[in-house]
């Protein structure tokens, strides 16, 4: 479409609202004050309504829709949270009978709604997407014709632009207006403004680059966005954990084989209840309080072309505590859960069952729960073989005796024990405070004497691939956030018109500040301080209730 | 020195207390002119020294009180709520040179006192650290987030001075029936405060026994008359108020009670003062507001906020994202509490994208102040005690 030709002689892109370069009204409307929002730039979304790119581009760019996409995922999380996600309930508790159960029907439409695991739901990730293209496209859509605008802007302003500014001021009273222009530029420069100057008059600018800070912080957003969306990737986001006994050594997954560790210790440690400064405190938790979960882990590297051959290489050792993980190569080790006292290791002595045992005291032998011998053979020539070994004991549906996993917290074994030349052995059923003979004729009988235990230490393995990038986003969103509210944009135009002073002022939030910089300027020179217009609406409204007193306020007039 | 820390702390408190009548009678009194025939506001600018001298008083409780404990004081109930009382005077005390709205501190400093005197209902001694919170980022995280949700209050205090001055109470409205029960809230705080301290004054205690949430039974231990009783309860203290119901299991039957309390006396302050003044607690204030200009107070308010949210952002959000990948293995978990923090930033978002357009300036964006603040104090009290998540060991 074409451009629209200002009386300056400035080409405005269709659309455009205010000149942007001498700030002439171009729609002529009514003699309200001028619309100061970006400038009175053509944007995009406001001047083509036609096409389907256009009804999309223009959804998007609305910061009324873009509230509305903010309101409703604040209430979509608000929601989640008025029972536990499903990954917050105890484990091993089916998600379908657990709300009901626990909340009743309430938690049972809680469940059957989906809330249970809102915030992975196709339409709140549908919501945090409409965030991200609202952000991306309304950025746009403003930031470029501001930038024009603001860039372009001339010193000298069209009479109609300096009259609809909110702070305005005609002064026809001072004597040598071109004299006090230049004392004015020479104060606003000490008070760090940015001043031009055209034709004797001034344009002085100050923080201009905070307009550009909600653009940075939401390019900000946009990379974290970006950054949380690309952990859906497997490479870039890795999530396990892993047990370790003490002494063991165990592969780090994810790794390849490549890494693994070994715990060399595991504490728990509790507070002192007699510790002065705490004890008023424990005193009230009534129970022990935890001070310390630590696991002394110590890391091995094998190259990868060596696997499985045992060339290992010490990397480093570290205390791996709550809020100290281990670190390395992008993996970190995290303190996350704790068995203490899990069984380790039996040891058996074989007795006879009548009889005084005679020359069986070095038949003891100790058998680890873990990764037991399969056979244990004495000088004197008895022989124990493990003929089966069930770590958690249980029998299973068909009534038979079998193990829930691995893991040694209900041990049993039946052994086979050859007597010195006998090829048949005896089998027996051993567990803890339990030894019973399969075989009704039974000569011998191990007896447990000693058992070992270990505290097992499980570690989070982590690697997140995203951090960088969101990071960087967090940064360059923090540094947009303060640029644009901790400075504030203020401009003053001062003019003279035929013999008169033109006195303008505008700022983009802070209007406090620029009216005392305006005040300063009218304490240093004869140029008076502008008024607000919006005041003196406020107050033709406002004379009749006569609630208007001095101003207690302190920000508009001193 | 744990002592010497409650002292500073109480005296702070009163010089909270002081600056609030300094300001009050600042803005009824009689104006004074100086020889030049200037007006001078002497008993603002007490005020203000007061409350300053407040806010040291408040750190030397600070940081005697870490002394104490050999950690920073921002890890449970009472100490994190503590801190945000100080730091919403900080806020004031920052804000307040730019201004110079002596409404504000009339309508800041009892906001402050308030919260403070709500943290000491909580048990105040110094309790150890448990593993996850040993780390610097406790301090950090806290007390960035404090120090922004009480900038952010001060907003909130100023929407209050806005919507107090332009609000007609002369006639019925929906306006004034929601401006008379933000009034009602706070006084319930009050009423709260009030009847702990007085019951726990006397000692009263009121013991049960009752069957918890997992069928077992249980004793509990009332500090306020219960009107409603643990489930299945039995009372077992002498001379104590039955209860009139018990409540179901899976409610923490003292602190419901305590709700109910809270609101019945909440409800009798309020009409005590209805029946002094003779009309809406906010018209009775509105004389002390008039000569603030409504365009002042609002800019007032927006500036508090603009500056409050990118701090709470970066404490309550980005560095708890830091610590969490620290502690907690992932730098964000959907746990309540994060996820109230998130409400909390993307309302204050809301508010300040609404505030580019011209129609959501004045009073909207006051009652959006209000409600801002209520979300604070709600991820303060109601999801630290009711809602269970990973931050609910601060609920002790």
């Amino acid at each position: 479409m074409s451009k629209v030709k200002c009386e300056c002689g400035h080409l405005n892109p269709y659309g455009t609202y205010l000149c942007e370069s001498c700030g002439k009204p171009l729609k002529e409307d009514d003699n309200s004050l001028a619309n100061m929002r970006y400038e009175g730039v053509a944007r995009r979304s406001q001047t083509y309504k036609k096409s389907i790119v256009d009804k999309i581009w223009n959804f998007f760019s609305s910061v009324k829709v873009g509230v509305w996409i903010i309101v409703l995922t604040l209430i979509a999380s608000s929601i989640g949270t008025i029972f536990p996600q499903e990954m917050f309930i105890p484990p091993g508790q089916p998600a379908s009978v657990y709300y009901y159960e626990e909340y009743g029907t309430m938690g049972q439409l809680f469940y059957q709604l989906g809330f249970h695991n809102l915030y992975s739901s196709w339409w709140y990730m549908l919501l945090v997407a409409g965030l991200g293209v609202s952000l991306i496209i309304a950025s746009i859509d403003r930031f470029v014709p501001l930038y024009r605008a603001l860039k372009t802007q001339r010193v000298t302003r069209h009479p109609g632009f300096m009259k609809r500014q909110r702070l305005f001021k005609k002064a026809d009273t001072v004597t040598e207006p071109s004299e006090e222009i230049k004392k004015a530029s020479e104060v606003l420069k000490e008070r760090k403004y940015n001043v031009r100057e055209e034709n004797g008059n001034i344009l002085a600018e100050k923080g201009r680059f905070s307009r550009w800070g909600p653009y940075v912080n939401h390019v900000g957003l946009i990379i974290f966005l970006i950054g949380a969306m690309l952990r859906l990737f497997p490479e870039m986001y890795l999530e396990d954990h892993i047990w370790v006994r003490e002494g063991q050594e165990v592969e780090v997954r994810g790794t390849g084989g490549e890494y693994s560790v070994r715990n060399d210790d595991f504490l728990v440690e509790f507070y002192d209840p007699e510790d002065e400064r705490f004890r008023e405190g424990l005193e009230r938790s009534g129970g022990d309080v935890v001070k310390t979960y630590q696991t002394t882990a110590t890391l091995f590297k094998q190259s990868s072309e060596t696997i499985g051959a045992g060339e290992k290489e010490e990397v480093q050792q570290h205390r791996i505590r709550v809020n100290d993980p281990m670190s390395f190569e992008g993996f970190s080790l995290y303190q996350v859960d704790y068995k203490l006292n899990e069984l380790a290791a039996f040891t058996f002595a074989l007795e006879e069952i009548d009889g005084d045992s005679e020359g069986l005291e070095d038949v003891r032998f100790e058998v680890n729960l873990y990764d037991p011998e399969p056979s244990y053979e004495f000088d004197n020539g008895y022989r124990v073989e493990i003929y089966d070994y069930f770590p958690n004991f249980t029998f299973n549906d068909d009534g038979e005796p079998s193990t829930l996993n691995r893991i040694p917290d209900n041990p049993r074994f039946i052994f086979e024990v050859f007597a010195p030349g006998e090829d048949d052995g005896e089998l027996s059923f051993v567990g803890i405070q339990l030894n019973e003979a399969i075989e009704e004729d039974n000569q011998y009988r191990l007896r447990m004497v000693d058992f070992e235990t270990n505290h097992v230490s499980a570690l989070a393995v982590r690697r997140d691939r995203t951090l960088p990038i969101l990071i960087l986003g967090g940064i360059i969103f923090m540094v947009g956030l303060v640029q644009g509210s901790y400075w504030h944009h203020r401009r003053m135009w001062i003019q003279e018109r035929d013999g008169e002073l033109w006195i303008a002022g505008h700022a983009n939030k802070n209007w406090n500040a620029l009216k005392k910089d305006f005040d300063y300027l009218a304490e240093q020179t004869n140029i008076p301080a502008p008024n607000d217009q919006t005041d003196e609406q406020d107050e033709s409204e406002r004379t009749d209730e006569g609630v208007r007193e001095a101003d207690d306020n302190g920000s508009t007039k001193q | 020195m744990a002592q010497l820390s409650s002292n500073l702390l109480l005296i702070a408190f009163f010089l909270y207390f002081l600056s609030t009548l300094m300001f009050a009678v600042s803005v009824t009194g009689r104006r004074f002119k100086d020889k030049k025939g200037i007006e001078r506001n002497r008993l603002g600018t007490y005020g203000y020294i007061s409350s300053v001298a407040a806010f040291v008083l408040a750190m030397g409780y600070f940081i005697t009180r870490w002394i104490a404990g050999g950690h920073a004081p921002v890890s449970n109930m009472f100490e994190y709520t503590t801190f945000l009382g100080i730091m919403m005077g900080l806020g004031f005390v920052i804000i307040y040179p730019i201004y110079k709205s002596r409404v504000l501190g009339l309508f800041t400093m009892p906001v402050v006192m308030l919260i403070i005197a709500y943290a000491s209902v909580f048990p105040t001694e110094i309790q150890p650290l448990i593993p996850a919170l040993q780390s610097n980022w406790l301090k950090i995280h806290v007390i960035t987030t404090a120090l922004g949700q009480g900038i952010l209050a001060v907003g909130f205090a100023a929407g209050l001075v806005y919507l107090v001055r332009v609000t007609d109470f002369k006639t019925k409205s929906k306006k004034v029936t929601s401006l008379e029960l933000v009034f009602f809230g706070l006084l319930c705080f009050v009423g709260h405060i009030l009847l702990n301290m007085g019951f726990s004054a006397v000692n009263y205690e009121a013991e049960f026994q009752y069957i918890n949430e997992f069928g077992q039974e249980a004793p509990i231990t009332y500090q306020l008359p219960a009107l409603i009783g643990p489930n299945e309860g039995t009372l077992l203290s002498e001379d104590r108020l039955s209860p009139l119901v018990n409540a179901p299991d899976f409610i923490v039957p003292d602190d419901l009670n305590a709700v109910i309390w809270a609101f019945i006396s909440g409800a009798v302050l309020y009409w005590v003062l209805r029946l002094i003044f003779r009309k809406p607690i906010g018209g009775a204030l509105q004389p002390l507001v008039k000569s603030v200009n409504p365009q002042s107070a609002d800019e007032l308010s927006y500036r508090a906020i603009a500056i409050g949210f990118p701090i709470f952002t970066l404490g309550g959000l980005i560095f708890a994202m830091i610590w969490a990948q620290i502690a907690w293995t992932r730098f964000w978990g959907w746990d309540p509490k994060e996820v109230w923090a998130l409400i909390t930033f993307l309302f204050y978002a809301a508010y300040l994208h609404l505030r580019l357009s011209r129609g959501w300036q004045g009073e909207k964006s006051a009652w959006l102040c209000v409600i801002g603040f209520a979300i604070i104090m709600f991820n303060l009290i109601f999801v630290n005690l009711v809602i269970a998540g990973l931050h609910s060991y601060a609920g002790m």
